[in-house]
């Protein structure tokens, strides 16, 4: 059974709290002109090799990173920026990272796919699809094991459904119940191809889950609203013993697959459909029929463009990182040392 | 001191490291209720019960994947992958994603994890369960890699690897596990990094790991009484870290080496080994390095062929009285 339009009403419904829609509000914002900002700073080649954004996407990360407790773990894809700044990542490290700078995340080492920041629950960015559901379900087991009521959440997309680790993963986490939420951010495309010509189901997320018993969960990922009910309904339970969950949320991106692709596959007129359905703008006529002043609103996206500005600022000023860090860190003593 | 066969040594050691340090926990394919294919792991369920012990689906990139994220939120967990062969299938997670957590994120991601798995040839499986594969793991930034060659140094070197703060994989050779040596009474841990002096000799050092040590050492003994060529033989252990000041030393003194290597000949370790060798001591050198290796073909299952594609005891001794007479 699809829980799609009951998710919605309910949204609408329950009091989710000013406090925290202005939270999910500012998120979504803060989410959406940082990613912009990436691009800018790709366009003038201060962003080198590739870069995915999550345009269109934000109210995932950014229902999911209100509805986190600070001890839980993200792990996301290199579609990664959203979810770690969605943490409370400093925003002068991820565009610093991007950048290529010493005040980045990880130095310089990482790079746009490799976000972390393990201070603020972002367990790593992984850029082999598939690769970081086991890997989550692994920090799952580690939770119940240690009885500490902590949730992983692995964030991935579509096309990430057609690969063997998915299934392994999700079986895995649910033959030993493991408090692990799986979210398949589903934009249609799994890069250039329409998933859709490619699998074998219409949903393909959430019409496999019943083969590993879960409940087939269909919500829709522009509303921030229906993301944030589901993601606590589900890291409820899982804390609780209940098991994992897969939910699938029906997204679109507003850019291409990476930087190199201008989304030409796109049938026409699709793009402006969806951008109908901005997450963003839903959520923002919402809030105002709901009674929040415009100008909360405006100093909100004021405040998200001055933050934005001033991380460039940092980002830029910062120095590429010390040539020393090539041979650091590959081992726990901080060194490369392979022999003696 | 206690007589053990090589994969008793393996439990004692697993057994050992669970004892002592809640955060350790161990699954695998088959490791908990059956003991294992090979039965190594006998007796661990019952001891430490399911919680820790733990029967997994055969789902490889979901058991080191799951290794991983365990590690990094503060557990230490033994991870078994049945054949070595088989990380073919999870070599994602190895090479791709544990071997580089730690140096992308800038030092944030800690992997203390091991992953144990049956390796090498000797016991009629054919080409998928026979491989001797320790070069793979060799190959990859931030791998740490041994071969324990006795009852011994399993039960020591699991229990190092479980200490260690680094990603370990530690290749047990299945046609060892019948073996009995002594091992020492009470808690056991050795020493990642280091290599072995098992045999001193004037003539020739030979360098060897895992089952090939024990062929090693025979030929060094037919070598020394038919044929009075006095061997030195060392044993490897540890690939990564590489105790090459050992074995450089050991070169030094005799003037040869010779490698002995259960990989097929390309880009097996011994040809990381001979490259530092001629670098480093080329002017103690008295002749052509040699490597004995398995010829570069996938490993045959008939005794007759397995035998004569994986250096012998018999080739051994023959390929060094050739160069060295």
């Amino acid at each position: 059974m699809k829980t799609t339009g009951k998710g919605r009403k309910a949204a609408v419904a329950d009091d989710i709290g000013r406090e925290t829609r202005l939270e999910i509000y500012r998120l979504q914002v803060e989410l959406r002109y940082c990613e912009k900002r990436a691009y800018d700073l790709f366009l003038q080649n201060l962003v080198k090799g590739t870069s995915h954004l999550s345009l269109g996407q934000e109210a995932i990360a950014a229902a999911f990173g209100v509805a986190m407790r600070p001890d839980d773990w993200t792990f996301c894809t290199y579609r990664g920026h959203a979810h770690t700044l969605a943490r409370g990542s400093s925003m002068t490290g991820v565009l610093g990272e991007l950048m290529g700078r010493s005040c980045g995340l990880l130095a310089g080492k990482g790079g746009s796919m490799h976000l972390t920041d393990v201070e603020r629950g972002v367990m790593g960015s992984y850029a082999i699809i598939g690769a970081h559901l086991p890997v989550a379900a692994g920090a799952a087991l580690s939770a119940q094991y240690r009885g500490t009521e902590q949730v992983a959440v692995c964030f991935f997309g579509d096309g990430t459904t057609n690969i063997g680790a998915f299934h392994e993963a999700l079986n895995f986490a649910a033959v030993w119940k493991l408090p692990v939420i799986f979210v398949c951010e589903n934009n249609l495309y799994m890069e250039y191809t329409a998933i859709d010509t490619v699998t074998a189901v219409e949903h393909p997320a959430a019409d496999r889950a019943s083969a590993y018993g879960l409940e087939s969960i269909l919500v829709d990922g522009n509303d921030a609203d229906e993301m944030y009910l589901t993601a606590v309904k589900y890291m409820n339970r899982a804390r609780k013993g209940g098991g994992p969950a897969l939910i699938e949320a029906k997204t679109y991106r507003h850019s291409g697959h990476s930087r190199a692709d201008p989304g030409k596959y796109r049938p026409e007129g699709e793009l402006e459909k969806w951008l109908e359905r901005d997450p963003l703008k839903i959520y923002r006529e919402r809030l105002l029929k709901f009674g929040f002043a415009e100008g909360t609103l405006g100093d909100i996206e004021t405040e998200a463009m001055r933050k934005v500005e001033e991380a460039t600022a940092a980002a830029k000023a910062s120095p590429p990182p010390a040539l020393d860090l090539i041979e650091k860190n590959v081992w726990a003593d901080g060194g490369a040392a392979w022999r003696n | 001191m206690a007589e053990l066969t090589y994969r008793e040594a393996v439990a004692a050691g697993i057994a050992q490291e669970l004892e002592r340090d809640e955060r350790v926990l161990f699954f695998g394919e088959d490791v908990a209720a059956a003991g294992g294919v090979f039965k190594t792991t006998v007796g661990l369920l019952e001891k430490f019960g399911p919680k820790r012990v733990r029967d997994c689906p055969i789902s490889e990139q979901a058991i080191i994947g799951a290794a991983m994220g365990a590690a990094m939120t503060g557990l230490r967990p033994i991870a078994e992958i049945m054949f070595s062969d088989f990380l073919a299938v999870c070599w994602d997670m190895v090479a791709n994603e544990i071997a580089k957590a730690r140096y992308m994120s800038h030092g944030q991601i800690q992997l203390p994890l091991v992953i144990r798995t049956a390796n090498g040839g000797g016991a009629r499986f054919g080409a998928q369960h026979s491989q001797a594969v320790e070069n793979w793991a060799m190959a990859i930034p931030g791998l740490k890699v041994v071969a324990p060659a006795t009852p011994a140094d399993v039960k020591g070197l699991i229990a190092a690897a479980v200490r260690d703060p680094d990603p370990v994989l530690v290749f047990e050779q299945k046609s060892l596990y019948a073996m009995k040596g002594e091992v020492p009474d009470g808690e056991h841990v050795d020493q990642l990094g280091t290599a072995k002096v098992l045999r001193q000799g004037k003539d020739c050092t030979i360098v060897a790991l895992a089952l090939m040590v024990h062929r090693a050492l025979e030929a060094a003994e037919a070598l020394e009484k038919e044929h009075g060529i006095s061997c030195t033989v060392v044993d490897v252990r540890s690939l990564v870290p590489l105790d090459t000041q050992t074995i450089l030393a050991e070169v030094a003194k005799t003037g040869r080496l010779v490698t002995v290597e259960e990989n097929p000949r390309l880009c097996g370790w011994g040809a990381e080994i001979a490259s530092i060798v001629a670098d480093e001591c080329f002017w103690d050198l008295d002749g052509p390095i040699m490597r004995i290796t398995t010829p570069h073909v996938p490993l045959p299952s008939a005794d007759q062929l397995e035998d004569n594609t994986i250096p012998s005891v018999a080739r051994i001794v023959r390929e060094i009285r050739e160069k060295i007479d």
